[in-house]
């Protein structure tokens, strides 16, 4: 757009940036708002219940919630090896199935996608999933984080549109060079599809970290609870020691708002300090899966 | 498909033995990539489709594994007339479809009317922050969105009702109010996924052609006239198929929200099918019963995802997939 503004355009852009800003803080207040209260003594608490940075620092939530013994430290190294392992095995099951669904020539294509597209539309629900992933013995065992959410069929579609998009030529050449099927996946699709890799990735990744119903459903051991069910009860009941500590009884016990609040922010500082650098990949991958044609 | 000869080898036999064979052989490594895969559907999506057979037969939850699943007397639509006689029947239909309706009228707009805006503003710099920001809501989980509204919105500490508390008015229980609570519902979702939706519009936007808003500005049109008639116009295809997605979906129970935000308060305004299936089926082990619920969703969210289906069809878009 060229040309001066006219005076209507100004004043319109002046108040759409109002607008935004306000938007802005209405996004990041709260966050900021849990952040400072985590470490803000409960005293000051009171007394300047609205005020983000407190006067002076109190980081006994955090001491608490990271010191030995402590059960966040536990549920923080499940959902840490669970997003590692689960995204892990997410991203080699996913690339090796989306890769022959998005090869014209591959003649069970087709009824493979309808399978695979139909359980977007149907499934069995819960109470049949349930029962067969406690008759699986998956019931107190880590690899109900894994297995159940092995492929996703949404990021599935989203990678195959991805290898779709890379040109048959590529493979021919390679072909005629004598390479097969799984060398040109390898040493070619692979290669040329790092970035969608990335944003499928991003979204397994996120999908583990924020997972919670699969530990209240098949975890009796709160020593095995992932991250967000562990802040989930910790949210829901009034005392926080019988949740936070696993055996070692802590001589100290901050005020169950400061563990809370604590809890809260390393629940989620990790993704939001990944995110903003993966964002041109997540709109990428978002656009190819949401709407095809 | 001009160069199929070389990647496609032809499959042919003499006989049809010999032809399938060949398809299995001539494509081995790819039937291998697919394996795991496809083993993990027929497992993990299948079998519980398999396994919605016990909502026709009266399962207990006994022990025996599959045997006792199989070894349950059949009782045919039992648990599905005892849902439709119940009063739980309508209280989940109406919050389900209400909730959608509230969804639809006022969490689908928003990411629109978000788009348009982040689409005007004009330094670069500024438009990249509030994208990033805006996205942020969307990765983070409903426990811990939970937790923000907990905090905002207690009724002795909570940063809102402490504002209402220093005019002088009595704290508001949002969360346990039932006429707070569906508000609550639909404002936390817009929050929550407001720029995260607004991505599709943006990009839709950014492929409208610059001539057009030239040509009317020139002609004297302000920025709302051409909002109107160029930006809207241009985006009326994908905001209709987003729409027929959304009603597609309305099913689709949001159980996350509504499960880490509600409390037996609020059951009344907030319960759906989903929330319904886990507390009878999971807390109480109604298993036979819950599932025969459950179906009762599963079945008009496949209807409503296949009629939408075939409107997008309908307006020439391609179907989702």
């Amino acid at each position: 757009m060229n040309g001066a503004l006219t005076r209507g355009e100004k004043i319109f852009l002046v108040i759409n940036n109002i607008i935004m800003v306000f938007i802005c803080v209405l996004m990041i207040y709260p966050v900021l708002f849990v952040v400072g209260r985590s470490v803000t003594p409960e005293i000051e608490r009171a007394l300047h219940p609205l005020r983000l940075i407190p006067a002076y620092f109190d980081w006994s939530g955090y001491e608490f919630i990271l010191a030995s013994g402590s059960n966040i430290v536990n549920s923080y190294m499940t959902t840490i090896m669970r997003t590692l392992i689960g995204t892990t095995l997410n991203i080699i099951v996913t690339t090796l199935l989306a890769y022959p669904l998005s090869k014209q020539y591959y003649p069970l294509r087709k009824p493979l996608t309808a399978m695979i597209v139909f359980t977007m539309w149907f499934s069995g629900g819960l109470i049949p999933s349930f029962l067969l992933n406690k008759n699986l013995g998956l019931l107190n065992n880590f690899w109900v984080y894994i297995l159940p959410s092995l492929v996703n069929a949404f990021n599935l579609i989203v990678m195959r549109n991805f290898f779709a998009q890379i040109p048959d030529s590529l493979e021919e050449s390679a072909k005629l060079d004598g390479a097969n099927d799984l060398r040109v996946f390898f040493s070619i699709y692979l290669p040329l599809s790092t970035a969608s890799i990335a944003t499928i990735t991003l979204f397994y990744a996120v999908y583990h970290w924020n997972s919670w119903f699969d530990s209240m459903l098949y975890m009796n051991n709160k020593k095995m609870w992932t991250m967000q069910y562990t802040l989930r009860q910790l949210i829901d009941s009034a005392t926080v020691s019988d949740i936070t500590t696993v055996d070692a009884s802590m001589d100290f016990i901050p005020p169950a708002e400061t563990v809370r609040m604590a809890t809260i922010v390393i629940a989620t500082v990790p993704i939001l300090c990944v995110y903003p650098f993966l964002q041109k990949y997540f709109v990428k991958g978002m656009l190819v899966g949401s709407v095809k044609g | 498909m001009k160069s199929n000869k070389v990647i496609n080898r032809p499959a042919l036999g003499r006989s049809p033995g010999q032809r399938l064979l060949r398809l299995i052989v001539d494509y081995r490594y790819l039937h291998l990539m697919v394996l795991p895969g496809v083993l993990f559907f027929l497992v993990f999506k299948y079998v519980p489709m398999y396994g919605i057979i016990i909502a026709f037969k009266n399962y207990k939850g006994a022990a025996g594994g599959f045997q006792a699943i199989m070894n349950a007397p059949w009782i045919g639509l039992k648990q599905f007339q005892i849902f439709f006689k119940s009063l739980y029947c309508e209280r989940v239909f109406t919050n389900t479809i209400y909730l959608s309706f509230l969804r639809i009228i006022f969490s689908f707009p928003a990411p629109i009317l978000l788009a348009l805006m982040i689409n005007e503003i004009r330094k670069s710099w500024f438009k990249r922050t509030v994208q990033t920001i805006t996205y942020m809501p969307y990765f983070l989980s409903w426990v811990v969105v939970a937790g923000l509204l907990n905090t905002m919105l207690s009724p002795d500490n909570g940063a809102i009702n402490l504002l209402i508390k220093s005019t002088g008015a009595d704290p508001v229980y949002f969360l346990t109010s039932t006429s707070w609570f569906r508000p609550i519902l639909v404002i936390s979702e817009i929050w929550k996924n407001i720029g995260y939706g607004s991505i599709v519009y943006l990009a839709a936007i950014t492929s409208i052609d610059q001539e057009q808003y030239e040509a009317a500005r020139v002609d004297g049109a302000n920025k709302f006239q051409q909002i109107i008639h160029i930006t809207l116009p241009a985006l009326s295809e994908i905001i209709a198929i987003m729409l027929i997605l959304k009603i597609g979906r309305m099913f689709d129970d949001n159980f996350d929200q509504i499960y880490n935000l509600y409390s037996p308060s609020v059951y009344e305004v907030s319960d759906v099918f989903e929330t319904y299936v886990y507390r009878n089926g999971i807390q109480q082990s109604k298993f036979s019963y819950s599932a025969a619920v459950g179906l009762v969703k599963s079945v008009l969210a496949l209807a409503m995802i296949v009629f939408s289906n075939l409107a997008s069809k309908k307006l020439g878009a391609q179907g989702l997939f």
